[in-house]
């Protein structure tokens, strides 16, 4: 049985910056990086990995943070929100969501920016069906997802470029007929 | 064209910004608060960290009614890292008085003390509070509070907690009745005496949910013996109702209890009910002399943060004339507030705003109780009070259409407040003040291509597996509460009409700072306020910075202060317009003086007073700001005695008392509309239902920023939705709540949420200084909407959706009653025109 007080020396890279802290075995690693590392945009929503309000990238994974020990973090490279912008410097997808009226209250914004910056690493090119299934574990309270949706959707094409939006259009609609049919 | 054939002219897209200066209301310019919030930098309670600061956790009761025969804190105490414990006794003895109640006598009697004490009264009361070192050690410590309790038979049907021989919550009440009335307007018994049908309803139940903020209710409270003060850092929505529940029953005054927020997630009226747990964590920073910091875990919220009213609908008569008139229908109510009255029973007044609908019902008679039962408290939930009331209308609407086989759309035109009708009095004085229901609702069955989807469904025909219903939902969202309405619930509250504050100032060097009494949680008062100023004193709005948050020692306020009841664009904006006109008559004032010319010539532009026709005589707000806070032996004494670049003004609007006896008189101020359409497909297998397309018109009269509006009506849209199809707390017979985290309540996805097309039309409110109407809370239209469609698939033999709540099992219920002989639930008496 691991003892309440047992700790671990654990090593991270966050946000390209390395970290070095004795934590708890207990630990979560979002409370790890809330108040061990000062890192508050990554949120607590409801702590059974149900709402994505803690979602970070690991080691290029999406992760829901409060669904890991710190201690299983060690020699990880951990991407947050507070990684995206560059020298105050809005991302493209941060600007997106901004134009888009993509967040309302701003709590579940962090976790959603971290599975669309997932996506579009993945799938530069993502339809609305894909855009829907890639937040889907990403709970939002606000926005009924609509303009969190058209906010990738613009984030994606601000990025990408090369895409032909009249193609886009009609994929979107082509897949709206199909879930009508 | 979208796929139903819409042009995509008759869709809202959010107009791009200009950079005109003079007309920025009315424009989507870019939200300030999204710059820190999309980069991590947002400020939420649970980011708050303070010196010496403990982790508080609540000790909860696993019963729903009890007695508590022991409780020992000894083991948990004994932990190493706990700094102390509260318990319910210790906290009743520290209080100077019970929180005060709103409701009359019997139910006035209520004690509630910050935690339980004696007995327990639903299933995660709160017995006891730990404070600890760190969050794992509070959460280890409280489950070694040993309390031992003796069980009592719970209650949790509102109908049956009112009968005499229900297990009673309160013993000083005598009974589980928290508030008893009957409402009468017009006259009913005539109304059905001669009406040509009588349709009866049995029984319809609307649903307990809750909109479940994703940030949980969270407080970092410090009883602070340095300055003698309370300090409050918490995301409550509503601080002052929250200061003037607790601060008599912690008997500090109100001077010295100070409520402070910045970034709230999300609110939806759910966290106007933390104050309970505030007053205990200030005992308890009291106790153990440090700060206590308390961020609820998810189950916490769900067991004991509030849910949204529970309401059942029995013995429902619709007066019904051959040309499809409604002249008016009765029913007696029950509403289920739980085992304490948080708010509370403001809602059994509350749905009278919307009395009527959006209908010309002239004869209404309601008979209200609202009962305690041994559940969570509600709380105001996203359409508190109206949503169960518009609901039970539309489902009205609907079953008298399908029994006596009228179109529902036509039956809706005919009754629908026409756009010649306004300002329409309802029969019990509220004011309907502007719009057009006919026309909204043509445009939200073209966006969903409601003739097409009609042709689909008959040719559909049976033994394809699927059903397609086409559904409606009409809702008014009632804003800007005249409070007198409290005095229909209890004529002793000192309660009437609304308002809020706001402050605008010059700083220093020309710049302009606002400050305002509201607490917003995602609805962008920083943006447009920042908007109205610019309009008024001819800047840019980048040239206005509103303060992020709420601090009562800096901030202005009223009584009514907060955010909740869709109010902001009228009171809040009313504010911020008035304060901003103040100022700008000092700068105008301050600018003729320098520039040795008459008020009435200067022309307040680009950040400059200017005297027109001679733009060479200028002073820029640099000038103006120079001459009061470092120059001031230029003015004048009466001058100088006189200007302070610094504006406050209180927007009231021109309500008066009403009448408790009549329970009449004019509730809101304004009456933004929403319209939805829908389609849905049953599965008759299993009983899913898929929506195949929405639509939502809405109507909120002038808009200073059409695109906040358009996605305050997505996200109200969406958790209709979910409550419609997936989300309900459900209690079993002893109490037990079901649906504790978000494994088991299903908080509606980006997967279950289907894309939804609006559009507008703008009524302009001739009641407020804006033309704008309150909105964002939006009547629960979908919640009608889904069960309309869901009726309109089902046969003419099958039973009527009488639940607001439908999941798959239930759908596939009333999918097979028919071939089941299951009772319909309602019944049509037509007068015997011979008589």
């Amino acid at each position: 049985m691991v003892e309440a007080d047992q700790t671990h020396a654990i090593e991270v890279t966050i946000n390209g910056e390395r970290q070095a802290a004795t934590v708890p075995a207990r630990q979560l690693l979002v409370h790890f990086i809330r108040d061990t590392l000062g890192l508050k945009g990554t949120h607590i929503g409801c702590d059974t990995g149900s709402c994505g309000a803690c979602s970070v990238i690991i080691d290029g994974k999406l992760v829901k943070s409060c669904m890991l020990l710190a201690p299983q973090a060690d020699g990880a490279e951990i991407e947050t929100v507070e990684g995206l912008s560059d020298g105050g410097e809005l991302s493209p997808l941060q600007r997106a969501f901004n134009e888009q009226h993509g967040l309302q209250c701003g709590y579940c914004t962090p976790g959603v920016l971290m599975a669309a910056t997932f996506l579009l690493r993945r799938n530069a090119n993502p339809t609305e069906a894909e855009i829907r299934r890639a937040i889907r574990g990403n709970i939002c309270r606000c926005t009924g997802y609509v303009n969190m949706v058209r906010s990738i959707e613009a984030a994606a094409r601000a990025t990408a470029g090369s895409i032909d939006a009249a193609a886009r259009a009609s994929a979107v609609i082509d897949h709206k007929e199909e879930e009508a049919q | 064209m979208t796929p139903n054939g819409v042009t995509a002219e008759t869709v809202t897209r959010p107009a791009e910004p200009t950079e005109e200066v003079g007309q920025w209301a009315g424009q989507s310019v870019p939200r300030v608060e999204d710059r820190r919030l999309v980069q991590g930098q947002g400020e939420f309670t649970d980011d708050v960290w303070m010196h010496r600061q403990g982790y508080a956790h609540f000790v909860r009761s696993p019963l729903a009614h009890a007695k508590i025969t022991s409780l020992d804190v000894s083991r948990a105490l004994a932990l190493d890292g706990v700094f102390t414990v509260l318990t319910g006794e210790e906290a009743r003895e520290m209080c100077s008085l019970p929180f005060f109640q709103i409701a009359p006598e019997p139910a006035g009697k209520i004690e509630e003390w910050p935690l339980a004490v004696d007995k327990v009264r639903y299933h995660g009361d709160a017995v006891a509070v730990v404070l600890a070192e760190t969050r794992e050690i509070a959460r280890d410590a409280a489950g070694l509070v040993e309390v031992d309790y003796e069980p009592l038979p719970a209650i949790v049907d509102t109908v049956r907690s009112a009968d005499p021989d229900a297990p009673v919550l309160h013993e000083q009440v005598g009974s589980n009745v928290a508030w008893k009335g009957t409402y009468d307007w017009g006259d009913i018994d005539w109304a059905l005496q001669n009406a040509d049908n009588v349709v009866k309803i049995d029984r319809l139940h609307f649903h307990r949910f809750s909109s479940t903020p994703l940030e949980c209710n969270a407080a970092v409270v410090h009883w602070d013996p340095g300055t003698d003060t309370v300090n409050v850092r918490s995301n409550n929505q509503m601080p002052m109702f929250a200061s003037m529940v607790i601060g008599p029953t912690l008997g500090v005054a109100s001077n010295r209890l100070i409520f402070a927020s910045q970034d709230i997630g999300g609110a939806f009226g759910v966290k106007i009910g933390s104050y309970p747990q505030i007053a205990a964590l200030a005992l308890l920073s009291r106790k153990a002399g440090r700060p206590a910091k308390w961020t609820e875990y998810r189950t916490d919220h769900m067991l004991s943060a509030g849910q949204g009213n529970e309401r059942v609908f029995l013995d429902t008569e619709v007066a019904v004339l051959k040309d499809g008139s409604i002249l008016g229908f009765k029913t007696r109510a029950f509403d289920d507030a739980g085992a304490y009255l948080h708010y509370e029973p403001l809602g059994a007044v509350i749905w009278s705003q919307v009395c009527c609908g959006c209908y010309k019902l002239k004869h209404i008679r309601v008979d209200y109780t609202e009962t305690l039962t041994n559940k969570c408290p509600t709380i105001p939930n996203r359409g508190y009070s109206r949503l169960q009331h518009l609901w039970f209308l539309e489902r009205m609407i609907d079953i008298v259409a399908r029994e006596l086989g009228f179109d529902p759309v036509e039956l809706r035109k005919r009754n629908y407040v026409q756009p010649g009708d306004y300002p329409y009095e309802t029969p019990n004085g509220c004011v309907y003040d502007s719009g057009d229901l006919p026309r909204s609702l043509d445009m939200a069955l073209d966006l969903i291509g409601a003739e097409r989807w009609r042709e689909r469904q008959r040719a559909l025909g049976t033994g394809s597996g699927k059903r397609i219903g086409i559904g409606i939902g009409s809702t008014l969202d009632s804003g800007t509460n005249n409070f007198g309405q409290a005095r229909i619930i209890n004529p002793q509250l000192p309660f009437s009409g609304n308002g809020e504050a706001a402050y605008v100032k010059l700083d220093l060097y020309g710049e302009i700072n606002v400050n305002l009494g509201t607490t917003p949680q995602g609805q962008s008062h920083e943006t447009t306020a920042a908007q109205v100023v610019a309009d008024v004193l001819g800047v840019k709005p980048r040239d206005v910075h509103v303060t992020a948050g709420f601090n009562q020692q800096q901030n202005t306020y009223v009584a009514f202060s907060g955010t909740y009841a869709s109010q902001f664009a009228v009171t809040g904006l009313g504010a911020v317009k008035g304060a901003a006109e103040r100022l700008r008559e000092e700068i105008i004032e301050l600018g003729a003086y320098a520039l040795e010319a008459q008020p009435e010539e200067i022309e307040l532009r680009d950040g400059a007073c200017t005297v027109r026709d001679d733009p060479e005589r200028m002073i820029p707000l640099i000038g103006i700001a120079n001459i009061v806070y470092s120059n001031n032996a230029v003015l004048t004494p009466e001058m100088r005695d006189r200007l302070s670049l610094n504006a406050r003004y209180v927007y009231t609007p021109p309500f008066h008392v009403p009448d408790p006896e009549a329970k009449t008189g004019n509730l809101t101020l304004t009456y933004a509309s929403q319209i939805h359409a829908c389609v849905v497909e049953l599965d008759e297998e299993s009983g899913e239902v898929e929506i195949l397309d929405y639509a939502a018109v809405d109507d909120c009269g002038t808009r200073i920023h059409p695109q906040i509006v358009e996605g305050q009506v997505h996200g109200a849209t969406a958790l209709g939705i979910g409550a419609a199809l997936y989300e309900a707390f459900e209690y079993d017979e002893q109490g037990q709540l079901q649906q504790a985290s978000f494994y088991d309540y299903h908080a509606i996805t980006s997967l279950d949420a289907p894309d939804i097309k609006v559009a507008d039309i703008e009524s302009p409110s001739p009641f407020t200084l804006n033309g704008a109407k309150g909105m964002g809370e939006g009547g629960g239209a979908p919640l009608h909407a889904i069960c309309s469609a869901i009726q309109d698939a089902l046969g003419p033999d099958d039973a009527v959706v009488s639940e607001s709540h439908n999941t798959s099992e239930r759908v596939w219920r009333l999918v097979h009653s028919g071939e089941r002989g299951d009772p319909r639930g309602v019944t049509v008496s037509t007068r015997d025109s011979s008589e």
